[in-house]
């Protein structure tokens, strides 16, 4: 295997910050009830071409249903999508320019691996010495050529994923809808595969689309990630902005981890916010402005690896972004360690550090019951309204 | 109490059998070991008349039940929402519990009328047959739905995802994934219409009698060893066609799972050969 490349570095231009780029996936207003239930409400998508884009959500959160109405399975309750420029309303699936990869797989028990993958060239009428061919190849991308004469039931998880993903790319359709491809590997297969499907996606320029609920999976692979939550996008944007941009509470704690504080904005300058947390004696110094009011009730989150500690605990502390401490809890993860802090309002917050020497030479950064210090730039608190 | 149910429900089975190898003409007194009941049943062409008619019968009557009760099976367990859902499924499954009696005096009403207005059909195979299918097709339905139920609906999206349009699915994917249930379906709606008397004497004709109406009319005028002998053949017939069908239904779910266990223990070898 090769090494994948960065897929951000292949959208430098952004074609979703370009207003007269034409959108690959047009969705508007898509909206899908079942009974009195709102799976799908009312969302707004564009999709670019060659994109690779995640939607990601907790369980139940309408990304199989946006997606079996992207493959046409589901009828839309209102709203339109477009793909290519064609309103996709009454195009029954098997003429839709999209594939999709099924959560369950879905291959065809009474067929073989080569029988499977081709079913689809065949309904095209392809020429048989063709679909032999483009088969062979698509097979050899995914490394079963060896297996291609086996049913599904005689192969391992990894490999029938694998099957389904051939299956559903070599019709090269425009678009690939990818339903938790790799929900059913073990921690390492997946990892590995990320980077296969991300080659994949490299080589044949197709546009996916993938759900998942494992965020570093999708931090990984996207161009851009959609957060579901409860049949609406909480935030739309590249892995960066999701992550270091949050817009919303939920969207703050779905994607990693934070630390999260109540507060309130005691002053809003031209270049800078403050805002006084109501966890004790605590102060918030952002360095960019926001358009709020003074005096009202927000949240700041602050990622765990923002934070540096230290043990120089001196007798005056700054006003802002500083705050002691005592150590409550070390988890030595290996390649790096969570400190939880215990704060003199009972507050524990979590700080990250990288363990960048071994412990037989250097011990632990700091130790159970040490006092410390926690401090941070004035450009890592997030500051939320939603 | 389960051992004498069953000794109530095989051991006249077994007295039938040993009886028909009675030398002696009268049933309950053994005259020693003889297969000359057999022969005296084929050398009647009474006898040879009834088994070809209800062979006939058994046959056409289980290609269409499953054809028909096919449709219904799948209508049932795949098309989700359509008018009147509820009542179909109803109506479909309601010949399973209707006393044999009613639905054979209700179709014989039917034909009369029939025949009078259209003039079709005459009494005799036709509206036996008739009547075969309407009840059998009820149980093929029931097994072909409870079949589909059990297979991943993704699997015929998929198809249609690929490009088939839904008759192809229907080919390609649903007819072979449901295959064990068709043959189980035929061979149960076979069995069905070889055993049937009640409906069968309801609705025959003049001179159009199956084997149990024949074997049922002979012991009216007294037991005799050869009806014990033409009994004997259809208890082979009907317990080969039960074996076999409950044998490809549970060969195919045994080999599945054989397979499965066998890659799955292969599974580590498979992705070091690979690297
Ligand atoms: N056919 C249906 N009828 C009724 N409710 C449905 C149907 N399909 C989905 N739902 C409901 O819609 C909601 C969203 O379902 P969906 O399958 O899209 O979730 P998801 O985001 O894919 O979740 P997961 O991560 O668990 O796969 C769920 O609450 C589900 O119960
Ligand atoms: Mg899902």
């Amino acid at each position: 295997m090769t090494q994948a490349t960065d897929t951000s570095k292949l959208f430098e231009n952004q074609p979703w910050l370009d207003p007269d780029a034409e959108p690959f996936v047009k969705i508007r207003a898509l909206t899908k009830t079942f009974g009195s239930f709102t799976a799908v409400s009312s969302v707004d998508l564009d999709i670019y071409e060659g994109e690779l884009f995640s939607l990601l959500g907790g369980s139940g959160c309408g990304k199989t249903t946006l997606l079996r109405m992207l493959a046409g399975f589901e009828e839309p309750s209102s709203g339109t999508i477009s793909i290519d420029g064609v309103d996709m309303a009454n195009i029954p699936p098997y003429q839709r320019p999209v594939n999709m990869m099924f959560q369950s797989y879905a291959l065809f028990p009474h067929m073989t691996v080569e029988q499977n993958v081709g079913y689809g060239l065949k309904q095209d009428r392809v020429e048989k010495n063709e679909i032999a061919e483009r088969v062979a190849e698509i097979l050899a991308i995914v490394e079963l050529t060896p297996f291609n004469k086996r049913k599904p039931h005689q192969l391992s998880g990894g490999q029938r994923q694998r099957v389904a993903l051939a299956r559903s790319l070599v019709k090269k359709p425009k678009v690939l809808l990818l339903d938790e491809p790799l929900a059913a590997l073990d921690k390492r297969l997946r990892e590995q595969t990320q980077f296969e499907l991300m080659n994949i996606q490299h080589q044949l320029g197709v546009t996916f689309i993938v759900v998942t609920h494992d965020q570093e999976e999708a931090m990984t692979l996207s161009t851009r990630i959609a957060v579901m939550d409860q049949g609406q996008f909480s935030q739309i944007g590249t892995p960066t902005d999701i992550y270091e941009y949050p817009q919303t509470r939920f969207v703050a704690n779905f994607i990693g981890s934070a630390n999260m504080f109540e507060g309130r904005v005691v002053e809003n300058g031209d270049n800078h916010v403050i805002v006084r947390s109501s966890h004790g004696d605590l102060s918030f110094y952002i360095d960019h402005s926001f358009e709020i009011r003074e005096n009202i009730g927000v949240s700041i989150a602050l990622r765990p690896e923002k934070i540096t500690l230290s043990r120089e605990v001196p007798e005056t502390i700054d006003e802002y972004n500083t705050v002691k401490g005592i150590v409550d809890d070390i988890g030595y993860l290996g390649n790096f360690s969570i400190y939880r802090i215990l704060l003199e309002n009972d507050k524990i917050i979590a700080v990250t550090h990288p363990n960048q020497s071994r412990p037989r030479d250097a011990r632990h950064l700091a130790e159970w019951d040490d006092e410390v210090l926690l401090s941070w730039a004035p450009s890592s608190p997030i500051l939320l309204t939603k | 109490m389960l051992c004498l149910g069953f000794a109530f429900l095989y051991i006249p089975m077994f007295l039938l059998i040993f009886y028909s190898f009675n030398a002696s003409r009268f049933v309950p007194v053994w005259g020693g070991f003889s297969i000359k009941w057999y022969i005296t049943l084929f050398q009647s062409e009474e006898v040879w008349n009834a088994v070809i008619l209800s062979l006939e019968i058994a046959i056409m009557n289980a290609t269409f039940a499953t054809l028909l009760g096919a449709m219904a099976g799948i209508a049932m367990a795949r098309i989700r929402r359509f008018r009147g859902r509820v009542l179909f499924s109803g109506m479909i499954s309601a010949p399973l519990v209707m006393p044999e009696v009613i639905t054979g005096l209700s179709l014989l009403l039917l034909f009369i009328t029939m025949s009078e207005l259209i003039g079709w059909p005459t009494r005799g195979i036709t509206t036996i047959t008739i009547a075969h299918i309407t009840f059998s097709l009820a149980y093929v339905a029931v097994i072909v739905q409870s079949r589909l139920v059990g297979i991943d609906e993704s699997l015929e999206e998929a198809a249609q995802d690929l490009g088939a349009r839904p008759y192809r699915v229907l080919i390609d994917i649903t007819v072979p994934l449901i295959a064990p249930a068709l043959v189980a379906g035929w061979l149960l709606a076979f069995t069905l219409s070889l055993d049937d008397l009640v409906i069968a004497s309801f609705v025959s004709g003049p001179g159009s009698n199956t084997l149990p109406m024949l074997i049922y009319s002979r012991v009216k005028l007294g037991l005799k060893p050869d009806v014990n002998a033409l009994a004997t053949i259809i208890i082979l017939i009907v317990t080969i066609g039960v074996i076999i069908a409950g044998w490809i239904l549970s060969r195919q779910e045994k080999q599945r799972l054989l397979d499965q266990q066998m890659a799955d223990s292969e599974k580590y070898d498979f992705s070091e050969s690979i690297r």
